[in-house]
């Protein structure tokens, strides 16, 4: 049975996982998470990374509360209702409301009345609070997630592959957003990411998981700040991972 | 605004596209309407008999009928028992058909009941609710919401099963409350089923209230036309006719265009 379990306030993120499947159409069951365990600690940030189609996605999920049925125990940080910070894989706006609606429509009760305008101005979203999602490209909607995810002053923050699908530039320019706002209020994180450049520059741990049913196979520490992890220092730390990881495909 | 030049030869020539569309319409209905009258009178002209009046005859009875107080009196009765009806049926039709949209289970049970209820006759329901409830005015508006409820299920729940079920995810997630839910999650959605309805409702719910006037009402337009039935006066008939149609026709370009241009002005893309 599974249990979201809150016990007073925690302060990292637990997952004790021992099964979940699906079951397809013609009633057959297929395991994709066995045996799971990770914890993330307060404040930071950390990658799933793993083969496609694994189970990242639907280890998220759970940890959304989206999936229900699967055995074991999971422990997020904060109150007993914590506040989660979701950044989907698609931007998930509403297209009838504007960019500073969507934004304020997921604020909880407590702070509906507060300023977005440095959260805007440090997205570059400033000019474009009254503009429907319709009117945005991709990489600008993938800001207003951002800033939904983080005005809320979540207790997690959940991202799944915020990054795919954008051109290399854009997507870097993205990511070095996400870190600015992201240092202004450091928070933890979770970022499921089948894309290990991106994981050596964000995050301070990676989890590797396995093919499917998932397990981890290994965590990756990296204990190099950001800001000096320059094209050098990410190419030490490459060959170190894949030196740690050999045989596991994840040379690129 | 779209300018389009094109300069050839002589002169240039500048075409303003939407405007023109603008400026045409109207004079179009205007014009159309205008024919339609010429080719009555014509009509009434060259076959003059009392069961068929020619224009003016009936506009003269427009008039004696509203200076006389009678036609503005039953024309309002009707619109009331028409908006009474329509906002029962579509508050009704549009639960059930979002609950029988989420739920299968409930769907597959009650869906018989649906196919039932969409085939029954107008008339059965009328006259069945006269003779359990009486000849009474909330009798007759639940005659005329129970023959709309069904067909709003039916649309109500196409709406609800096309739903996108990321927003309700995502809603989830970020924990929006339920009258949060229903206004920005919900209601947007079903927006366009919610027109559609409401489109066939309308003229389906006048027709229909009408003949319950007819059969157990003492006012209302419904009532009058039976009564000019008797005395043969077709004149009255097409004048209230008339009258009630242009009232449908004003509440349509001034109240429900406007509401639908607002209500998807978010659909207009720029980018």
């Amino acid at each position: 049975m599974n249990t979201h379990q809150h016990v007073g306030a925690a302060e990292r993120l637990k997952v004790d996982i021992q099964g979940k499947s699906f079951r397809t159409s013609n009633g057959e069951a297929i395991d994709v998470l066995r045996d799971l365990h990770f914890e993330v600690e307060q404040n930071e940030f950390a990658c799933i990374l793993g083969p496609s189609g694994c189970g990242k996605t639907t280890t998220l999920r759970i940890l959304l509360g989206l999936e229900g049925d699967y055995q074991g125990v999971v422990q997020l940080p904060g109150s007993s209702e914590p506040r989660i910070g979701a950044v989907f894989q698609e931007p998930t706006l509403l297209p009838w409301r504007s960019v500073e609606q969507n934004v304020r429509l997921a604020l909880p009760k407590h702070l509906k009345n507060t300023r977005l305008d440095n959260l805007f101005r440090v997205l570059g979203l400033s000019k474009m609070q009254m503009f429907y999602p319709g009117e945005l490209s991709l990489g600008l909607a993938r800001r207003v997630a951002i800033a939904r995810a983080l005005a809320i002053e979540p207790d997690i923050l959940l991202l799944d592959e915020p990054f795919v699908s954008l051109d290399e530039a854009t997507a870097q320019q993205l990511r070095n957003l996400l870190l600015a706002v992201w240092s202004e209020q450091p928070t933890t994180a979770l970022m499921v990411t089948h894309n290990l450049q991106e994981a050596l520059m964000l995050s301070d741990r990676i989890i590797v998981f396995s093919d499917r049913p998932a397990h981890v196979v290994g965590t990756f520490d990296i204990r190099v700040p950001r800001h000096s992890r320059n094209a050098q220092v990410r190419a030490d730390l490459l060959r170190s991972f894949n030196e740690k990881f050999a045989g596991r495909g994840f040379g690129s | 605004m779209t300018v389009i030049s094109t300069g050839q030869g002589e002169g240039s020539k500048t075409v303003h596209p939407p405007r023109s569309w603008q400026w045409t319409s109207p004079i179009m209905v205007l014009l159309s309407f205008a024919a339609l009258i010429v080719v009555w009178h014509i009509g009434a002209t060259l076959w003059p008999s009392r069961s068929f009046p020619a224009p003016l005859l009936v506009l003269q009875r427009f008039m004696s009928e509203t200076l006389s107080g009678d036609l503005p009196y039953h024309l309002a009765i009707t619109l009331w028992r028409v908006a009474a009806s329509f906002f029962l049926a579509m508050i009704i039709g549009s639960v059930i058909g979002v609950l029988l949209g989420s739920y299968r289970r409930a769907d597959q049970f009650f869906n018989p009941w649906l196919i039932l209820f969409l085939n029954i006759p107008a008339l059965v329901v009328i006259v069945l609710a006269y003779i359990w409830f009486g000849l009474n005015e909330a009798a007759a508006i639940g005659a005329v919401a129970l023959n709309k409820i069904p067909n709003v299920v039916v649309t109500m729940r196409e709406g609800t099963r096309a739903l996108d079920p990321r927003y309700t995810e995502m809603a989830q997630v970020y924990r929006f409350r339920s009258l949060d839910r229903i206004r920005h999650i919900l209601l947007p959605q079903l927006q366009p089923y919610i027109a559609a309805a409401s489109r066939s409702g309308v003229s389906l719910i006048w027709k229909i209230v009408l003949v319950v006037e007819l059969l157990g009402r003492s006012n209302g337009i419904g009532f009058q036309i039976n009564l000019f039935f008797q005395l043969f006066d077709v004149a009255a008939i097409l004048a209230y006719t008339l009258a009630f149609v242009a009232v449908m026709l004003f509440i349509e370009l001034v109240v429900v265009q406007p509401l639908e241009h607002t209500s998807t002005r978010w659909r207009r893309r720029t980018a």
